[in-house]
């Protein structure tokens, strides 16, 4: 009965001649697969985006403010105006600024998750770092307007160590300070790092994770110390994992428009100007070409990353 | 044949700069001591395990010593503790005279060609093979001539500037080689080298480690749990189990002269006979063991020649080998018996009887356990 079973040839049922036509042409099942989450990223992402940009090459009639569909450049010389210029480099130095300040707050606890933790401190260092994103982005940063503000937790505590001089000190520095840190670059700076921090970490931590041990070994067996093996091991194999994170806090901090609103001198940042033109100002070619400012930006900063090998070891 | 040529001409060029090499002032030390590594009551436990329970072993300079033993033997981390990667739990170990407790891994004068290699996978080979003297500060250029000349020695010009990820097993291998060999190290620590080689490749690097060995004067302590390699390719061997050594000598004592069950069993499958057995054969009651090679299938009515042992048994298996047949043999009075007959005999047939003899001197007497 099972022999039977067993010798008869299976069943030509149609969906099993489905399975059969897919088993053989593997281009055919890769393009089913594939079909539904390429026109996603294709139309909704890509498509979005290029319509936005696509505006950027059209002006406005400055007297009846409507969009004049005439390709033009015009557009494009209105960013290097001195207060857009002043926007754009104002904005990149911030985004710089967060993005190494990441790097330096995240690197220690990646390395630490993954050279280190086991087990239970693993599963803590997950739910630590992944904690923040948990609760509402604007409740976070409404929080840290009261922490930075003049009478806020961050003052006093400041005070209560006798710090208050060196607050003070730091507050009356040009640029980086303010009347208050919740008006200062200082606060934003402070609130984008623990915003995007997470991102930095994360990517860093999956790459580190990546190095084998033995490779740390082998350096060490070869003479380095541990510092050495440091520069010439660890950093350039973690390379991609901060470059991978420097893209995440590098590019939310310059699309943000919401927290430069809230913490932060008065001075407009990049996605704030975006917002307004386009909101407000109704201007849409001016907020496509600024958005088109980032893509470049990143596009460099990748291009920078490759040329010093960053990418090597992936 | 021009291979075994090419190996004997290539170290002579590097030694010279090796020499050098050995002379700058990084790694000094005392070159009067007797043993290149010694153990004394050397343990390490992880937790409640003791990998390492108690080894002395006194490794002389220049030679090529074994470490063999199954999985968990401790043989491996025996070798981690020479080149610092682990610390012991109890003992000491010297290096050239000198006691390395606490001395870190970057300052011992050892290096080691690590089982996966370990080649940084974001250097070319040169870059690999430099490492070590780039770290040590050395100039670019002298660098790099040092660097092709441990790559000739291992046989890679040519490939300076591909990355590992672009190497087979076996040039990886050579790059890990050369990377250790270029720094000209006291002792070279090998950590089952050969493991991921297929065959053939397995067994060319045994003649090529060898003779590099014999060229470049270094002590060599290679792991294995390969037999073969071991025996092939060590001055001595050392025998692991269960984190002792069980029994230290020549490759031909460990393999003719097993001091233990142990030893006779997993180099080369030797037959143990018991003691009673042993007693009623020879008179002496200790255990003894029989290599396989050295019984022999004579015919059914043969007469037993003097000196000689016969039994009798049935055919369980036939295992061909290629160039031998290995036969388990069933006896009533010795019970399983394992030969080998060279392929020039016809081997007998699953299920036939069959009579077997050996000399009662290939009875060889093993340590009373």
């Amino acid at each position: 009965m099972i022999e039977a079973a067993l010798s008869a040839p299976p069943s030509d049922s149609p969906l099993r001649r489905v399975s059969d036509v897919l088993v053989r042409r593997r281009g055919l099942l890769l393009a089913l697969l594939l079909t539904p989450p390429l026109l996603w990223l294709g139309i909704i992402y890509l498509g979005a985006l290029f319509a936005l940009l696509a505006q950027s090459v059209f002006s406005i009639d400055e007297f009846s403010g409507t969009v004049v569909y005439q390709p033009t450049l015009k557009t494009y010389a209105e960013l290097f105006s001195p207060a857009n210029l002043d926007i754009i480099i104002r904005t990149i130095a911030v985004s710089t600024v967060v993005t190494l300040l990441a790097v330096i707050v995240a690197f220690p606890i990646a390395y630490y998750a993954a050279r280190y933790a086991r087990g239970g401190m693993k599963a803590l260092f997950y739910v630590a770092v992944m904690m923040p994103l948990w609760s509402s982005y604007l409740v976070k940063v409404y929080a840290w307007k009261l922490l930075l503000a003049k009478e806020g937790a961050v003052g006093w505590f400041m005070q209560a160590a006798g710090l208050s001089g060196a607050l003070d000190a730091w507050l009356s520095t040009p640029i980086v300070g303010g009347p208050s840190l919740s008006v200062s670059y200082t606060g934003m700076v402070l609130v984008f790092l623990y915003l995007w921090t997470p991102f930095m970490v994360l990517p860093v931590q999956a790459a580190l994770e990546r190095v084998p041990v033995t490779l740390i070994q082998a350096s060490g067996d070869l003479g380095a110390k541990p510092s050495q093996t440091f520069c010439h091991v660890i950093l350039p194999l973690a390379a991609p994992g901060v470059v991978a994170g420097s893209i995440f806090t590098f590019s939310l901090t310059l699309g943000d428009y919401i927290v430069p609103q809230i913490v932060g001198p008065s001075s407009l940042i990049l996605g704030q100007v975006v917002y307004t033109q386009q909101g407000t100002a109704g201007n849409i070619p001016l907020a496509a070409a600024f958005s088109v400012a980032p893509v470049i930006i990143m596009g460099v900063f990748l291009t920078i990353a490759k040329r010093t090998g960053a990418f090597d070891a992936l | 044949m021009s291979e075994e040529l090419d190996l004997h001409s290539a170290p002579r060029v590097g030694s010279e700069t090796f020499q050098r090499l050995a002379s700058m002032p990084l790694r000094s030390t005392s070159e009067a001591a007797t043993s290149a590594v010694s153990f004394r009551g050397v343990e390490r436990h992880f937790g409640a395990v003791k990998a390492v329970d108690g080894v002395d072993l006194d490794i002389r300079p220049g030679e090529f010593f074994a470490m063999l033993g199954p999985s968990g033997s401790g043989k491996t981390t025996c070798l981690r503790l020479i080149g610092g990667f682990d610390q012991p739990t109890a003992g000491s170990i010297e290096i050239f005279g000198e006691a390395v407790e606490g001395v870190p891994v970057y300052r011992r004068p050892v290096n080691t060609v690590f089982q996966d290699y370990a080649l940084f996978p974001h250097m070319n080979v040169l870059e690999n093979v430099c490492y070590g003297l780039m770290i040590r500060g050395m100039d670019r250029a002298e660098r790099r001539r040092l660097g092709v000349e441990a790559l000739q020695l291992v046989k890679l010009v040519g490939l300076e500037v591909r990355k590992p990820g672009e190497l087979s097993g076996g040039q990886r291998q050579r790059v890990a080689l050369a990377r250790a060999l270029v720094l000209r190290p006291k002792v070279l620590l090998l950590d089952e080298p050969l493991g991921a080689l297929d065959l053939k490749l397995r067994e060319a690097m045994q003649g090529e480690l060898r003779t590099l060995q014999h060229s470049l004067g270094l002590t060599f302590v290679l792991v294995t749990h390969d037999q073969g390699e071991a025996l092939s390719m060590a001055d001595r061997v050392a025998v692991f189990n269960h984190g002792r050594v069980v029994q230290v000598g020549t490759p031909e004592e460990i393999y003719e002269r097993p001091k233990s069950r142990f030893v006779a069993d997993f180099v080369g499958g030797s037959n143990v006979i018991e003691p009673a057995l042993v007693k009623a054969w020879i008179g002496v009651e200790r255990a003894a063991s029989v290599r396989p090679e050295k019984i022999a299938l004579i015919e059914a009515d043969a007469p037993a020649p003097a000196d000689f042992i016969v039994l009798d048994g049935r055919v369980a298996q036939v295992l061909y080998h290629g160039a031998v047949s290995r036969i388990e043999l069933v006896t009533a009075e010795a019970g399983r018996l394992f030969l080998t007959i060279p392929s020039t005999v016809a081997p007998p047939q699953q299920g036939e009887a069959a009579r077997i003899s050996f000399s009662r001197d290939a009875v060889h007497f093993m340590e009373p356990e």
